[in-house]
């Protein structure tokens, strides 16, 4: 026998790599599904005990229960599944809010960290280390606090012009229907139109002729202007529904409560930190000869930051600034804590009037999950597209 | 033809003075109109917010347990709704009297992790201290032997239940941290499925829900007639919670170690478990310290959710120390004030540690 030959590849022998791996993953599957056979076992064997009913039949059932905010009318007599909906419309208006107000005030605090001036820097540092450091649940409750202890009674709000703050939360104006509001948003979607057909004239011209041109007040400018001038045309509607102090709390107009509020306020202030964070690395991922070939070539401190640094950092930012925008739709789970209605605190109640605890559990757990793989997806789409094309 | 003279040009000014405290705020607050502005603007808001903020919440403070003295016209911040209730706050439920043996569990812990990050300690014989240290803290803690009278788990509360959380599921999330994180890069196809979708599962949820569920769902789960405490289901949810996200955060850590390293190890012959634990996990762990201590601090913060599921940790204390008393309840500011104090004392302490850590594992590499 030719002492040279390679053994012989014996596939059914613990020796072979491919063997020991189907085994291994027999063996861990073997175990996963005992487990969950265990556990649903008992599962069902308990509920069985405890005569607690199962399946999702009780969603068609009357809620039985009032919500305290919502987009739409509700009312308890109305089916489950439709209180389950207005948590979700409540948990995604906050997200949604928060999420852009979040980076805004995370980008401007995360660029404010460079700037000339110390006290900004200062600010901006102290800023992001004492938020970031204390738990968004004690600041949560914090916010709601303030809300509901500090701020004046309803029959002496602080007025702003027809704004009204007070314990029963922000009052503000907002414009009644008119059939001119038509026309204004003709005139707008009209100058927006125009603004674009500028703005490519203004980048051929500035490709001919060197000459440069506003690409951004301008095009602005022109979009208001169509909205003005529609808004003329229709008769210039300015009526509006104002909220009026009323007898014991401020009546009409639109208003948000001050659970909304503190969650919105709670949630951006806290994420922003970490925006801030993610945005400051971002920027300082970007090599420092880029920045000083911008002032070589004569940028403003301002342009070299929003033309050369920022859309490099962009590519570094998105997919920690994805985390955090996940984590504040996750963290507005929280506001079960202080009694803002979202899906969470909707589904605490519906599984304490039920006992249907595994369902519940379970519907709550869908939701997140699609939020997040949807964001993820939407997040990872446009990464790809911002991404350095590489060989 | 006429004589030139020498005609010197005029001397240039000395350069402007860069160094020095007069150049420094020149340069970083007075450096063109637009910086002088803002400094303007934001100083003047200093200095008119920071007298105001240490009056109220120093000068003007009332500081003795009396609530009458807060009602004072005048008066800041009652920091006596601390004093009085300091030891509700700080340890929860827990019996009165009985109360030196939290104090002395927590100083113990705390000993504990600060030699955990102390260089010098970073021996096996840490390993054995910290069992050590954790019997005697449930010794401590849960009493029934030397003379101690027992005290049950729901009873603790405060400070000691905030760190024992913190500290103990972090520690049980590590080598599951690991395991998932080998097996997401295994060969295998099986595992590697169900530690993805273990880690994507956990992520996309809020820790709430998986709170919940360990508070309704988990008695369901368990076997007839077998009850686990609360404390440990929930111990059990926030350590596979935080297990999620340690598992990713090792996971780029392994990412980072060059294949050619493993392929070296496999040609000297090396198994797969000698490969990990000899050459792959050494450098990535090092490499991924400083993020195991951001899960840390946000394990920490995390802590305070417990509160919803009616374990009275310090944000659960606080409550309840203060909703049942009518008298102190208008201070209730005062006492979150305090609480948010320890928890950033905490978290920035930590960070600056995970900070320093940074640089320790990074000095390899600057040359």
């Amino acid at each position: 026998m030719n002492p040279l030959a390679p053994p012989k590849k014996n596939n059914w022998s613990w020796r072979s790599q491919a063997f020991r791996g189907l085994i291994y993953q027999l063996f861990a599957i073997g175990l996963i599904v005992a487990a969950i056979w265990f556990l649903a076992h008992n599962t069902l064997l308990n509920m069985k005990v405890r005569g607690i009913q199962s399946g999702f039949d009780f969603l068609s059932g009357a809620a039985g229960f009032d919500i305290g905010e919502s987009l739409y009318p509700f009312d308890s007599a109305q089916p489950y599944w439709q209180a389950f909906l207005v948590g979700l419309t409540n948990t995604l208006r906050v997200a949604i809010l928060g999420i852009v107000l979040t980076t805004l005030l995370g980008t401007l605090l995360g660029v404010g960290r460079f700037s000339r001036n110390a006290l900004v820097r200062g600010v901006c540092y102290a800023y992001v280390e004492f938020f970031r450091n204390v738990p968004v649940l004690l600041q949560l409750l914090m916010w709601y606090l303030l809300f509901t202890e500090a701020l004046p009674a309803a029959a002496d709000a602080w007025t702003l012009g027809p704004w009204f703050l007070s314990k029963g939360g922000l009052s503000f104006p907002i414009p009644l229907w008119a059939s001119g509001h038509l026309w204004m948003l003709a005139g707008l979607v009209l100058g927006i139109v125009m603004a674009f057909t500028y703005r490519r004239w203004a980048i051929r011209q500035f490709e001919a002729s060197g000459r440069l041109r506003s690409m951004f007040w301008t095009p602005l400018l022109i979009s208001l202007g169509g909205a003005f001038l529609g808004w003329l045309a229709g008769g210039a509607p300015s009526t509006f529904d104002s909220p009026i102090r009323g007898e014991f709390a401020i009546e009409k107009g639109g208003s948000l409560t001050p659970e909304f509020l503190s969650v919105l306020l709670g949630l951006t202030v806290y994420t922003a930190a970490f925006v801030a964070e993610v945005v400051r690395s971002g920027i300082q991922s970007v090599a420092r000869g880029q920045g000083e070939a911008a002032a070589a070539l004569g940028l403003s401190p301002g342009q070299s930051m929003r033309l050369v640094t920022l859309p490099q950092a962009l590519r570094v930012i998105i997919p920690p600034m994805t985390n955090q925008f996940l984590n504040l739709t996750k963290n507005s789970s929280l506001a079960v804590a202080i009694g803002y209605p979202d899906i969470v605190s909707i589904t605490n109640t519906a599984l304490n009037q039920t006992g249907r605890a595994v369902e519940c559990i379970a519907i709550v757990m869908l939701v997140y999950l699609t939020t997040s793989l949807s964001t993820s997806l939407l997040m990872n789409w446009y990464n790809s597209h911002a991404a350095i094309k590489e060989r | 033809m006429t004589a030139q003279t020498f005609q010197p040009i005029a001397p240039r000014p000395a350069p402007v003075q860069s160094e020095g405290l007069v150049a420094w705020i020149r340069i970083n607050l007075f450096g063109d109109w637009l910086t002088s502005v803002l400094t303007l603007l934001i100083g003047g808001a200093l200095l008119y917010l920071i007298p105001q903020f240490l009056g109220w919440a120093l000068f003007r403070a009332s500081w003795i347990p009396n609530f009458n003295a807060c009602r004072v016209e005048g008066v800041g911040a009652c920091w006596g709704v601390v004093t009085e209730k300091h030891r509700l706050i700080l340890f929860g439920r827990y019996p009165f009297e009985e109360q030196w043996r939290p104090l002395l569990a927590t100083v113990l812990m705390l000993g504990l992790l600060v030699a955990s990050c102390t260089r010098a300690l970073w021996r096996p014989a840490l390993l054995v201290l910290w069992v050590a240290v954790l019997a005697v803290f449930f010794m401590l803690m849960l009493g029934g032997a030397f003379g101690l009278s027992k005290v049950e788990t729901d009873r603790w509360g405060g400070l000691p239940l905030t760190i024992l959380l913190a500290s103990l599921s972090l520690v049980m999330a590590f080598p599951i941290a690991l395991a998932v994180a080998l097996g997401r890069r295994s060969n295998l196809p099986a595992i590697k499925t169900f530690c993805t979708i273990y880690v994507e599962l956990i992520r996309g949820v809020p820790l709430i829900s998986v709170l919940f569920m360990a508070s309704f769902m988990f008695p369901l789960f368990m076997p007839q007639g077998f009850t686990i405490d609360v404390l440990i289901r929930v111990l059990v949810g926030i350590t596979l919670f935080a297990a999620a996200y340690m598992a990713e955060v090792i996971r780029g850590g392994l990412q980072a170690i060059p294949k050619g390293q493993i392929e070296a190890a496999a040609t000297l012959g090396l198994s797969y478990w000698q490969t990990q634990g000899k050459i792959v996990l050494p450098q990535a762990l090092a490499m991924v310290v400083p993020s195991i201590m951001n899960n840390f601090i946000s394990t920490f913060k995390d802590t305070s959710l417990v509160t919803i599921v009616s374990l009275y940790e310090l944000t659960g204390a606080l409550s309840l120390a203060i909703n049942s008393d009518s008298d102190w309840r208008p201070f209730k500011i005062e006492g979150y004030l305090f609480i948010a104090l320890i928890y950033f004392l905490f978290c920035f302490s930590m960070s600056r540690y995970s900070i320093w850590v940074e640089k320790q594992v990074n000095k390899g590499k600057v040359r």
